[in-house]
């Protein structure tokens, strides 16, 4: 690991004043601290963020709950008001890593962690992503974990993050502060972004700012929800599709839809179009392998990833349905 | 005369070395339960036994402070570390983890290096009564938190009922990943305590606290413990053991001389 000088902020200020071009802010380090191990991130500064005050979950004024970012992701995900009003959101929490790493990865960084493409992580090998400019391995190269949607020429990677497929499926809002104290806040499918040619940059967020809270909208999905994460192996293991799926259901009627697809693009990929197809229809699964079609047929696979479409409709249909059939 | 036979005459006749006898001694173990305790402990074991015994006794108190060159040092941070209840005062490079300090600067090596890289759980130690892993905590950020490494897990010159579950049930095979295990092991039973869901829990609202857990909840929330060696239906006995307080025999159990007989005969 290369040297680089450890700042422990005691406040949000402390943290934005030390910032500097080559800083990271330091949350858990589950990603980050791999990452400098690899040669793959080489900060010359670390902001040790994790003694700021945002460890709260609190009520909003949407009716729905904020979440602190600097929270772990295991007390998030088990907060009683999350477990039984964002279910989703707690069982996709639970399907990423291991108890370990969910006891100190926080909120805020999950929704940073980068890419797990192979091409990304090994500083041989060309990627636009860790070195702009030097190329895409995966394009032509070992290509089975990428993405189907969205890509560009210069980057195929994925975004590996489960929490994030589920606050996209929920519609949450981040707030971010900023170096000059003021804040803003992000809608969460505008958080991340597609690669275009700045692969490099996974997310919309600026120099130097700092991620303090997560908004989720009224709960709305509590009753119907399923999380399923198809992997090499049954637990401890990245997606190679995922899918967040809530549904409100009035009698007999959809009354409203959140899909989101993980491991399939360089963001959580929200299903707006099969959310909308949903809305108003009846639960069947005719109507859910329509919905499925309609957003799979614009995958645009690879030579190593063909199956994620075929594996992708199913998993959408399936997620659905245990979603619908879950005892309310 | 074979091995078994030597092995068999010295749990009856508790003809031990000196070294085995103290620690049985030590253990509180008399005639009979020693023999009980003998018949179900393979030779191997005895001596990992005893060495998780010396190390409950003996290396969690010479807890060592080895002197690193300062003068070395980049960007040297000051940190006191508070591990098994003890508190040193550490001098280290930034970069320095968790697993590396407690390795080489306090020679506590119970500890094991697997990956290095979050990926295997050999490096779980229990950080403020949770389990984390100390190959991606920098110990620069551990000051004021309180530590517990396997080292620190037996109590009075006894192993924690976790570690005896462990040898019992034989949840290892090379050992390498048994700290961790273990570890990761007594935390779990904290979680399942205090209600904690996991991705396979049937129903996230219901969930109450005091959970029993099913062994397709504990293989899930265990995964973060890779044992290459595949001791995985022994480890969950010993959990099982552990979390559920049933006494449960271990499933495996040493040949009877007619088996041998018969089966170097076949």
């Amino acid at each position: 690991m290369r040297p680089f000088k450890y700042t422990g902020a005691q406040n949000k200020d402390q943290a934005l004043q030390a910032f500097t071009a080559t800083s990271h802010y330091l949350g858990g380090g589950t990603n980050l601290v791999d990452l400098m191990k690899e040669d793959v991130e080489r900060p010359d500064q670390l902001i040790d963020v994790n003694k700021l005050d945002y460890k709260k979950i609190t009520s909003n004024e949407n009716g729905g709950l904020t979440l602190g970012a600097m929270l772990s992701n295991s007390d998030t995900a088990n907060h009683p008001e999350v477990r039984t009003k964002y279910p989703l959101l707690s069982m996709a929490m639970l399907s990423a890593a291991s108890a370990q790493i969910r006891n100190m990865a926080s909120n805020g960084g999950n929704l940073l962690q980068r890419t797990r493409c192979p091409y990304f992580f090994e500083v041989s090998m060309p990627c636009n992503k860790r070195e702009p400019g030097s190329g895409c391995g995966a394009l032509k190269g070992m290509n089975a974990l990428h993405a189907i949607f969205g890509y560009s020429d210069s980057c195929i990677a994925t975004n590996p993050s489960d929490m994030c497929v589920a606050l996209a499926a929920i519609g949450a809002t981040v707030e971010v502060q900023q170096p000059d104290g003021s804040s803003r806040m992000i809608e969460f499918t505008d958080f991340h972004r597609l690669p275009g040619d700045q692969p490099e940059k996974d997310t919309t967020l600026m120099q130097g700012e700092l991620i303090t809270a997560i908004h989720l909208p009224k709960p709305e999905f509590s009753d119907h929800y399923y999380y399923l994460k198809i992997r090499e192996r049954s637990s401890y293991a990245f997606a190679l599709v995922s899918v967040a799926a809530g549904l409100q259901v009035n009698s007999g009627v959809i009354s409203k839809a959140g899909l989101a697809m993980g491991s399939v693009a360089h963001k959580p990929w929200k299903l707006s179009k099969a959310e909308e197809f949903l809305t108003g229809k009846k639960p069947t699964t005719e109507n859910f392998e329509a919905a499925a079609a309609l957003e799979m047929k614009d995958a645009k696979p690879f030579e190593g990833n063909k199956y994620k479409v075929e594996m992708g409709k199913n998993a959408i249909v399936r997620a659905l349905t245990q979603a619908y059939e879950r005892e309310v | 005369m074979k091995d078994i036979d030597k092995w068999n005459e010295a749990v009856d006749s508790d003809n031990l070395s000196d070294d085995e006898n103290m620690i049985l001694d030590a253990m509180g173990l008399n005639e009979s339960s020693r023999r009980k305790f003998l018949k179900q402990v393979s030779a191997a074991s005895l001596s990992i036994y005893a060495s998780s015994f010396f190390t409950s006794e003996i290396f969690a108190s010479t807890m060592k402070d080895l002197p690193e060159n300062t003068i070395a040092l980049l960007n040297e941070v000051k940190v006191n570390l508070r591990v098994n209840d003890m508190v040193k005062p550490l001098t280290l490079d930034s970069r320095t983890s968790l697993l590396d300090a407690l390795r080489e600067r306090l020679a506590l090596t119970g500890t094991k290096k697997g990956c290095d890289h979050g990926q295997c759980g050999a490096c779980t130690v229990i950080i403020d009564g949770k389990r984390n892993l100390s190959c991606l905590t920098l110990a620069a950020t551990c000051e004021g938190k309180e530590i517990t490494t396997v080292e620190g897990l037996a109590k009075n010159g006894e192993m924690h009922p976790m570690q005896q579950a462990f040898l019992k049930h034989d949840g290892f095979q090379c050992g390498y990943c048994t700290p961790g295990q273990i570890c990761s092991s007594l935390a779990l039973l904290e979680e399942a305590k205090n209600g904690e869901a996991s991705y396979v829990t049937e129903d996230f609202k219901k969930i109450k606290s005091g959970l029993t857990l099913s062994e397709e909840e504990i293989r899930e929330r265990m995964s973060g413990n890779i044992c290459r060696c595949g001791a995985y239906n022994n480890i969950v006995q010993a959990f099982k053991e552990v979390h559920t307080g049933d006494d449960e025999m271990p499933t495996w159990e040493f040949a009877t001389q007619e088996q041998m007989d018969k089966a170097k005969n076949a």
